[in-house]
């Protein structure tokens, strides 16, 4: 008998000992995925934060500009910077051939004619004179550069030709290619050309839609959960009302997509592609959610605050004003944050209502065409270009920063102002 | 109080039936409660006394499934009226509650949220003088004149609880309800509350219930005693407590029951 029990108590700890065992390594799961993603995503998105230049000394040649002596500002703005820009890179080589030329022109971006005419404008005396101009290499250069090309591919396989890399490698060894922060990954909108593709247009795109998805949701919810917990009678209507909240908010966000769609865009006709209807959709999707947290929270203060207030004479509104949605709004606020992050990283109801078309200019209004940064990983993440699957990853950095930090602020927002009960 | 030897009814509530839903509470309450007297309302557990007591301030209407039927009649004016004004009734009777529930506010937020919602102070000035005398009623301003700008639930639960009280009476009403107010309570800080509603008296009625026939002894000069929804028996504690008609009264008092 005695024996028996003994054996009970070492099964039991036993028991205890293996479910530990068993949490633990959930949680090193859990913690191992996470570490991989992590590492996987830096490791592939750091270099986009990088930018390859190449220096190329241009000739500011005047006549080739069809530039008359003591030009006015004006005529610098409308010469013609085509030829120059051409025959500062076929100096590169002169003895090129015609085919070898278009390669050397290839070497740099597509718009590099831009960034010689930025350089006399920043200094007219430069005419007629010539300077080391820092030129953006192509995409596929600045791969190369960065170490993520497979330089030892059979040729016709490469996008780079032999003669390409020649050129280059020679540059680098004058030490003519530099490498610099990607200011324009920031200041850029999006661009088929991967080294000049930024994500300006879908950051303002998506600050755009929140804050429009903000000032739709977060009145409607607090007033509706103010409503249903303060105001309205318990009966079956609004148990009715409470269970498709709910459900509601477990809807699949491509069904709000269709519904901004199909009403917003085709019944209202507002703008195709609009962080405005982005913001709308997206508000539809989050209303749920602060519905959700407002109740609870207002659920959380104690009934006895408010028989305190009614007891000494509050009406019902001042008792809900005064005491419950004060003391309600840490937790409000927070469940809010946690919806628009939500909200944030929502990329189908977008691609619905259009903003997943190609914006290359930076949104000034919720009523400009624009990206948002989920779509605009998506948009990325299509291209073919070997120049664009860093840029995902730094993307993915951008918006998982962008989300820790709401988080964050949630949770802090939590801690500092919820009050504690006696 | 007798004004020429006549008793002064302040509360007078007539056939009082109360209900939850379908069950039944309250059974044809018929009580009078005299001015300037501490009325103790005693019974076991579940008996209604304090279902009783939120029916003098109409505070069950928060309850949706709650109806009251009957007649409180207090100065002659039936507050289950149509035309009884909740926000008013509520002014003239304040209520102190079992567990002290202070607002999450400093002290004088506290004391000043009646008075500023019913508008009875014209200016800072007078303001401070009502935290003031209700504070020093309450017996509280000694210990906390120092720091009124700090957060009420900060002190000590017999503190809270007097607070509780400041707060009710800051807008001077009439009547006092006490819903057990002890029970959260250590014996010095109740023997304190205690002190404090004799105190009161002069000034309110008072109608307190508790769980402690001792209590009821000490403070009240009137007692009711309920069971099972059915006031049994009420008069002057004295006789409640010595010589009562009822043989279920005798019983709770001598502590077989309840």
């Amino acid at each position: 008998m005695n024996k028996n029990k003994e054996q009970l108590l070492n099964k039991r700890y036993k028991a205890e000992q293996r479910f530990r065992l068993y949490g633990q390594s959930a949680i090193f799961m859990a913690l191992l995925f996470l570490t991989i993603f992590i590492f996987k995503i830096f490791s592939t998105g750091y270099s986009a934060f990088q930018k390859t230049w190449l220096i190329v000394p241009v000739n500011f040649d005047a006549e080739l500009m069809m530039l008359d002596e003591n030009p006015t500002k004006q005529d610098i703005e409308d010469a013609d910077y085509y030829e120059i820009a051409l025959q500062s890179m076929w100096n590169l080589d002169p003895n090129a051939n015609e085919d070898q030329q278009n390669q050397l022109k290839r070497m740099v971006s597509y718009f590099f004619e831009r960034e010689i005419k930025q350089e006399l404008l920043k200094d007219p005396n430069l005419l007629g004179k010539t300077k080391e101009v820092y030129l953006t290499a192509s995409d596929d250069l600045d791969q190369v550069f960065k170490g993520n090309y497979p330089r030892d591919l059979p040729e016709d396989q490469r996008r780079v030709s032999d003669y390409q890399l020649k050129i280059f490698d020679q540059l680098v060894a004058n030490g003519n290619v530099e490498s610099k922060f990607n200011i324009s990954f920031f200041t850029n909108a999006d661009s088929r050309e991967a080294e000049l593709a930024g994500i300006a247009s879908s950051f303002m795109g998506s600050i755009f839609s929140i804050l429009v998805c903000l000032m739709i949701a977060f009145p409607v919810a607090v007033l509706a959960a103010i409503y249903l917990e303060e105001f309205a009678p318990k009966n079956r209507f609004t148990d009715f009302i409470e269970v498709n909240i709910n459900n509601l908010a477990a809807v699949p966000s491509i069904v709000f997509g269709l519904l901004g769609l199909g009403v917003l865009l085709a019944i209202f006709q507002l703008p195709r592609s609009t962080p405005l209807v982005g913001g709308i959709t997206l508000s539809l999707m989050t209303l749920p959610t602060i519905i959700i947290a407002a109740r609870a929270s207002l659920k959380a203060v104690p009934p006895s605050i408010r028989e305190a207030a009614l007891a000494m004479g509050a009406s019902r509104m001042q008792t809900t004003m005064h005491h419950t949605v004060p003391l309600s709004m840490p937790g409000t606020l927070s469940g809010t944050i946690i919806g628009l992050a939500q909200a944030l990283g929502e990329t189908a109801p977008l691609i619905l209502i259009g903003m997943v078309a190609f914006v290359n200019t930076i949104p000034g209004s919720p009523m400009d065409p624009a990206a948002s940064l989920p779509v605009q990983i998506y948009i990325w993440a299509e291209s073919a270009e070997r120049g664009f699957v860093e840029k995902v990853s730094a993307c993915i950095m951008v918006l998982l920063s962008f989300l820790i930090i709401m988080n964050l602020f949630a949770q802090i927002i939590r801690h500092k102002f919820e009050k504690k009960w006696s | 109080m007798r004004k020429n030897g006549v008793k002064m009814i302040k509360i007078k509530a007539k056939d009082v039936d109360v209900f939850y839903g379908k069950k039944q509470a309250l059974f044809n309450i018929s009580l009078d409660i005299e001015e300037n007297q501490v009325t103790a309302l005693i019974g076991p557990s579940g008996c209604g006394k304090s279902t009783f007591l939120r029916c003098l301030n109409r505070m069950n209407d928060v309850i949706d499934i709650c109806s009251v039927k009957g007649e409180i009649l207090i100065n002659d004016f039936n507050i289950n009226d149509k035309g009884c004004d909740v926000v008013r009734l509520r002014e003239k009777i304040g209520m102190v509650f079992q567990k002290p529930n202070p607002f999450p506010k400093t002290l004088y937020e506290n004391v000043s949220y009646g008075p500023t919602i019913h508008g009875i102070a014209q200016s800072k000035q007078e303001m401070d003088e009502i935290v003031e005398t209700s504070l020093k009623k309450a017996a509280l301003w000694e210990e906390v004149k120092d720091r009124l700008h700090e957060p009420g639930t900060g002190l000590s639960g017999g503190q809270q609880q007097r607070l509780c009280i400041a707060r009710a009476i800051s807008v001077r009403p009439e009547v006092i309800l006490m819903d057990e107010p002890c029970s959260a309570l250590d014996p010095i800080a109740t023997a304190q509350i205690e002190e404090l509603i004799d105190e009161l008296k002069k000034e309110h009625t008072i109608i307190i219930v508790t769980h402690s026939m001792a209590q009821a002894a000490r403070v009240s000069q009137n007692t009711g005693f309920f069971h099972l929804g059915q006031l049994i028996e009420h008069g002057s504690t004295d006789k409640i407590f010595k010589n009562p008609d009822n043989k279920k009264t005798q019983d709770y008092i001598t502590g077989r029951f309840g």
